[in-house]
């Protein structure tokens, strides 16, 4: 058997695994269409083509997101580390202060600095 | 499921061997970056420019001697645990980033007499034109976070050129790009452009990560290490069984280094990010991001992958071809002094790929002698671009630099030489480096080098051709429209004058760095 063959399937697999979940809902799925469906996703914020006078336009709920994900990476990191502190040692415990400096206060104190935590 | 829970015993873990002095400059370069986050968190807002250029300046001069005092055998070698390389050929592309990374940093310092450094927004948040970026503007607000963003794409550089396994060069390619592509959309000037350009740049950018993560995915599953010395053995031992991985994961990998590098066909971002981005970056990006990455494309084929070479070669032959080609060939058609070098960029990726691809360990001397020679020309050049001025923006168009000749004697002069390098004209900086790269095709590349380097010289031919276009256009036409210099540009000044320096001095004495650059041309394994 030619070794390329397993490879060859695989990708059919892909394409098509992505074409029948595309081509079920498109034939399956009832199709009631109204205008909330029709806008753009924006997270429960009215979607307008521009900001109101062309000027800012909010970008609190990305910060907070943003934010969000710095939590959660540190988070990430903390969990393998938390598992097995007690037998990691000291240079373990500095690497993961000094990563929870840079992420955490580093970083946090930036946003803080500039008014990212403020909501309004 | 007991024995799922079940924590290895004390011991098992093992201790990563860090050494210090080896990795020193790497250290010093991240933790200023870090430092000048603080800084911009809690300095007043009128020291912060003095006090950032400082730390930048303080700290790539400190690296750079932290790099060439150790002795070479008490850094050389693998380490933290085997991820990292510390060898010549890193610590000889370190040392350029740092030199090179410096004049860059003076290009985007330069105030041209006013608050902040001129080529970067004041609020890169405000909406492209309201009246809060010209309030912001007259407030004298600056983004000096670029000093900070800069330094740590610096130092992810020196890492990718050092990353002895797939993942930390995986990291270290997303520490040098993230920062380059907000860097790009802080454009003062035509903010839209520049939006538009860190948009597609990212975009791009995160594709080919997605190619080269999957690449390295596949390669794992195939050698069972992502330890780049470990494939390159893993290959060479070849069990047959998992060999339908080795070249799809091959592929996948150099598309997303050659991505980085700008070769077609990946280099469709190329043109529109270094017209949008600020030149001072367009400059550093083009010089630096192209050393690192071809110092880990280096790394990558000639430790990792250099066994297997006979099945994907072919393939990267065609793409330094056509690297050539469409580069110097598309570059003939630009009215855009930032898309003709941006795409002149393209052709001498394609030139330096034919050096990569001879194989022998005097294409490695070779094509990182020809990455200095570029690098410096390019930062001068684009410090150049910078400077010249209508009614305050940068006069890119081709037709507004006709004339410059006679206003501006020196500022054509030195552009003048640049180009003239960029061509390969003997006695500049341009010629050596080619004969450098083009040399160890000929004598090891086989037919497929000899052919490359037959085309390498037509295409130096006609970038050639437009170079010496954009020459005569400098001197022999009359000048139109009120094409001016922005004034003081100090720094820019020192920064071109170290360019053409380097241009010059490569040209008419390479033997020394030839020299350095063939001895530090031995990769550790």
């Amino acid at each position: 058997m030619n070794p390329y063959i397993p490879l060859g399937i695989l990708l059919a697999l892909g394409f098509g695994f992505a074409l029948l979940s595309v081509g079920t809902s498109l034939v399956v799925g009832p199709a009631r269409a109204n205008v909330a469906k029709a806008q753009a996703y924006e997270c429960g914020i009215q979607p307008t083509p521009q900001a109101p006078e062309g000027g800012r336009f909010p970008v609190k709920y990305y910060l907070t997101a943003m934010l969000f994900v710095i939590f959660d990476i540190e988070a990430l990191f903390l969990y393998p580390f938390a598992v097995a502190f007690d037998q990691l040692g000291l240079f373990t415990l500095m690497a993961v202060v000094l990563f929870l400096l840079n992420s955490f206060f580093v970083a946090d104190a930036y946003v803080w600095r500039r008014g990212g935590f403020e909501w309004d | 499921m007991t024995a799922l829970l079940t924590l290895p015993a004390a011991g098992e873990f093992e201790m990563a061997d860090i050494n210090y002095v080896a990795i020193a400059p790497m250290i010093v370069v991240f933790a200023a970056a870090v430092l000048g986050v603080l800084v911009e968190a809690f300095a007043p807002r009128r020291l912060r420019y003095p006090i950032q250029v400082g730390l930048a300046v303080l700290a790539l001069v400190i690296a750079f001697a932290a790099l060439v005092l150790p002795d070479a055998d008490s850094v050389t070698g693998t380490t933290v645990a085997g991820t990292l390389a510390v060898d010549g050929p890193s610590r000889f592309l370190s040392g350029v980033l740092l030199a090179l990374g410096l004049v860059g940093l003076l290009v985007m310092a330069e105030r041209f007499g006013g608050e902040g450094p001129d080529a970067f927004t004041p609020m890169g948040a405000a909406t492209p034109g309201s009246a809060i970026e010209s309030a912001a503007a007259r407030a004298g607000l600056a983004t000096t976070e670029v000093f900070p963003l800069a330094l740590f794409s610096l130092g992810g550089m020196m890492m990718f050129t050092s990353a002895n396994d797939l993942l930390s060069m995986f990291v270290a390619l997303e520490v040098l790009s993230l920062p380059l592509y907000i860097l790009t959309g802080l454009a003062r000037r035509r903010r839209l452009l520049s939006q538009e350009a860190a948009l597609k740049y990212f975009l791009l950018g995160a594709f080919s990560s997605a190619f080269f993560l999957f690449g390295a995915g596949l390669i794992y599953g195939y050698a069972g290490s992502i330890r780049i010395p470990a494939i390159g053995e893993a290959a060479a031992a070849s069990s047959g069984d998992l060999e339908p991985l080795l070249l799809p994961g091959v592929a996948m990998l150099l598309v997303g280094l050659l991505f980085k590098v700008g070769a077609v066909p990946f280099h469709s971002w190329t043109p529109d990010v270094y017209q949008g981005a600020p030149s001072p970056v367009t400059g550093f990006m083009a010089a630096c991001t192209k050393i690192a990455a071809f110092g880990a494309l280096l790394r990558l084929v000639y430790v990792g992958l250099e066994s297997t070479r006979w099945e994907w070669r072919p393939g990267v032959v065609v793409i330094a071809a056509l690297t050539m080609i469409v580069g110097a060939v598309l570059s003939v058609t630009q009215t855009d002094i930032k898309r003709l070098l941006a795409y002149s960029s393209v052709a001498h990726a394609g030139f330096i790929l034919v050096g990569l691809l001879a194989f022998d360990i005097t294409a490695v001397g070779g094509v990182m002698f020809y990455l200095v020679a570029y690098g410096a020309s390019t930062i001068a050049a684009f410090a150049l671009v910078n400077m010249v001025r209508e009614n305050g923006a940068e006069a890119t168009h081709l037709s507004q630099w006709a004339g410059l000749g006679r206003r501006h004697p020196w500022v054509a002069a030195a552009m003048t030489l640049l180009l003239l390098a960029f061509a390969g004209i003997p006695l500049t900086s341009g010629f050596t480096a080619k004969v450098a790269a083009f040399m160890p095709a000929v004598a090891h590349g086989g037919l497929s080098g000899v052919l490359l380097v037959v085309i390498g010289v037509l295409a130096s031919a006609v970038t050639a051709f437009v170079y010496v276009k954009v020459i005569v256009l400098m001197y022999f036409t009359a000048p139109s429209g009120d094409v001016g210099l922005a004034q003081p540009a100090l720094l820019s000044v020192v920064a071109i004058a170290v360019g053409v320096v380097l241009t010059v001095l490569l040209g008419v004495v390479p033997g020394p760095l030839l020299d350095l650059a063939a001895q530090s041309s031995t990769f550790v394994r």
